[in-house]
């Protein structure tokens, strides 16, 4: 069943991925059709999450591949909050196409089929899992927003005759609508962090490679928001610090969770 | 009912001519009125770019001589600027018109609002009514289906759309205006109907500065002053007519040093320019001058262009479903009465089996005339839709009259 419910949603993210490159090239019936390859490719994959945690008697996403599966749905949901509107089309194309891949590894490591019986409570994974989750969820989308900046800011900087040809958000509003993100996934992040650590200082373990750059990936995070309460870094500025950030979380994500899931 | 088209426009006539035929929404209105006496229907559209005058006559070359005479009762030397069109023609150049297809520039908003007060203003009947009602729908649909109207088309929109790609929503940011010129204020204009304020206005001379300052409820500014109020505006438009830079990279990077990021359009609509276009490589700070921005309207006029193709298929599409309405008129009433003589051969009928029918219960009549009724109709239902068809391919008449000759439709039916 979850087998059945995978290949639909790869398909339709890898539809929207093509639509928005079409829309990207030229506005219109490529980029409906994208968003609503977007809108069914993320209803299969919640019945496929819903499945998987029907199937599985506890939290079934605490496997690497599971948590990345996971997390390309949280990532696609918060995509959905903005990426139905017109202007922000084009930030599918910085979205989908990663989410589509990032779904095919999470199969190819064995993140569609049933989990193994996880040695922590469901509770505590919901937390701490869930949360770190989210938390990188809504930075990628902050880093998809900044990337749209930059080439936004790059086209006006640019003065190309054709800036008004393509629907793009104001940079005001990627630029603020980033930073709200960010605003919501750090407390997110703190918390998931929390929980993590509470349980590793109780079972009396050290900390790893990925609790360290975890740990680095919210100092950046949060120096994001910092430096642009009190030193007014917007903007541009603001942008590449988010894309920094987002290196180390496709860092923490993709390259260390090896030793930490062990 | 026949429809005729008589008029001119930008295209067959200059401006010098166009205003002389040119009338307000009262004149139109009493002409449409005069020219609808003895059971017609008449609208008159008059724009800057035209004056049309549509008539539903009976007699379509009567209509079109009363509508000509009309209009060279305005301005005689217009009879030879004019266009005459009737039925299908007619009808798709309105819609065309209505869309913006055949406006100056293409998909301009305006003319949706001139149909619609010339189609109110007017004296209209069934055909009129139909045909305007459809011609604004076309040109709402192309409107919402197609990207047409969602481009500038003048130097100041296109700065207006700017300021929105940067700032978003323009509600209460503010401008500062950078000499006292028309052009400046046109685009200053622009930014006001999107919620824009004007905050200062500098100039050379002070009093010209006071004057539009006032206009716009803004602060005077002498253009030396200009450094300190960079740190608060949101945008600057300039046009002055000083022969060299105005705003220099300095002076720009020491504002922004204070702005805490906040970003900065500056328009320089001047030649020569006013703004260092040093200044564009200045974080937070975007600078566009005139040949930017005409650069801006020429790519969005052959982006409306593209799109015209996209809704002249549209309207060519509604201008039919108009037509096949129009046409299907001339076969209704032969259509009504070969119903009404078969049924009225029907009734005969079985008022003759009366006798033998007298012998059936209520339910079992009630059957026989469910069954004749139903013969009658299968009958009838294929001569009726190949009847609609033929009238939308022009032979409705003939067809017509065919089954009035066939079925011996009397004449008064017609």
């Amino acid at each position: 069943m979850a087998e059945l419910l995978f290949w639909p949603a790869l398909l339709l993210y890898g539809e929207a991925a093509v639509g928005y490159l079409g829309e990207a090239r030229h506005p219109g019936t490529a980029g409906r059709a994208a968003t609503w390859g977007v809108r069914l490719g993320w209803l299969a994959q919640t019945a496929l999450l819903a499945v998987q945690a029907e199937r599985n008697d506890g939290f079934p996403w605490s496997t690497w591949a599971g948590s990345l599966n996971l997390f390309v749905w949280l990532v696609v949901s918060a995509y959905l909050i903005w990426g139905c509107r017109r202007s922000f089309r084009l930030l599918g194309l910085a979205v989908m196409p990663f989410a589509a891949v990032l779904l095919a590894v999470a199969r190819a490591g064995g993140g569609i089929a049933a989990g193994s019986r996880s040695p922590y409570s469901s509770g505590f994974l919901v937390l701490h899992v869930g949360l770190v989750l989210a938390a990188f969820a809504g930075f990628t989308l902050a880093a998809a927003l900044s990337a749209l900046y930059l080439w936004q800011e790059r086209r006006l900087k640019r003065r190309e005759a054709t800036i008004l040809r393509r629907p793009a958000p104001s940079l005001a509003a990627l630029d603020g609508l980033a930073a709200r993100t960010v605003w919501i996934s750090l407390p997110a992040l703190t918390l998931g962090i929390g929980v993590g650590l509470v349980r590793l200082v109780t079972d009396g373990d050290r900390v790893d490679a990925l609790v360290a750059a975890t740990v680095v990936t919210w100092v950046v995070w949060a120096a994001y928001l910092v430096l642009r309460s009190l030193r007014g870094w917007t903007g541009r500025r603001a942008a590449y610090l988010a894309l920094a950030g987002f290196v180390l979380v496709v860092l923490v994500r993709l390259a260390l969770p090896a030793t930490h899931f062990a | 009912m026949r429809l005729v088209l008589v008029g001119t426009s930008h295209h067959h006539a200059p401006v010098e001519l166009r205003e002389r035929v040119a009338l307000d929404r009262e004149r139109a209105s009493a002409l449409a009125a005069r020219l609808a006496e003895g059971g017609c229907e008449a609208v008159c559209l008059s724009t800057c770019n035209r004056t049309e005058l549509y008539v539903a006559c009976a007699d379509p070359e009567a209509a079109e001589r009363a509508a000509a005479a009309a209009l060279a009762e305005l301005e005689p030397e217009v009879e030879e600027a004019l266009y005459r069109l009737r039925d299908q023609a007619a009808g798709l150049h309105l819609f065309r018109v209505a869309a913006g297809l055949d406006s100056l520039v293409p998909g301009e908003g305006e003319i949706l609002g001139q149909v619609r007060g010339a189609y109110e203003a007017g004296t209209t009947g069934p055909l009129l009514d139909r045909l305007f009602r459809q011609a604004l729908h076309a040109g709402r649909k192309v409107r919402a289906q197609t990207a047409i109207a969602e481009s500038p088309a003048s130097v100041s929109a296109a700065a207006a759309a700017l300021a929105e790609q940067v700032f978003g929503d323009l509600d209460g940011a503010s401008i500062l205006l950078v000499g006292a010129g028309k052009i400046s204020e046109q685009a200053a204009r622009n930014l006001i109907s999107r919620r824009a304020r004007i905050a200062f206005v500098a100039n050379r001379t002070t009093d010209r500065a006071a004057e539009l300052a006032g206009a716009f409820g803004a602060e005077p500014l002498p253009l030396e002053r200009i450094g300190e109020e960079l740190v608060h505006a949101d945008l600057v438009i300039s046009s002055t007519g000083a022969p060299g830079f105005v705003l220099d990279a300095a002076t720009v990077a020491e504002a922004m040093g204070k702005r805490r990021g906040r970003r900065l359009l500056l328009v320089d609509l001047a030649v020569p320019r006013d703004v260092d276009p040093a200044v564009n490589d200045l974080d937070g700070c975007y600078v566009y001058d005139i040949d930017d921005l005409q650069a801006i309207v020429a790519e969005t006029l052959v982006g409306r262009r593209r799109e015209a193709e996209r809704a002249e298929s549209m309207v060519a599409a509604e201008a039919a479903k108009f037509h096949e309405w129009h046409a299907s008129l001339d076969v209704v009433p032969a259509i009504a009465s070969l119903r009404a003589r078969a049924e009225e051969i029907r009734e005969a009928e079985l008022r003759k089996a009366d006798a033998l029918l007298g012998r059936l219960d209520e339910s079992q009549r009630r059957a026989v005339e469910s069954i004749t009724a139903q013969i009658v109709n299968k009958l009838l239902h294929l001569p009726t839709v190949r009847m609609k068809q033929a009238a939308a391919a022009a032979d409705g008449v003939v067809y017509a009259e065919a089954v009035r000759h066939l079925f011996g439709l009397g004449e008064d039916e017609r």
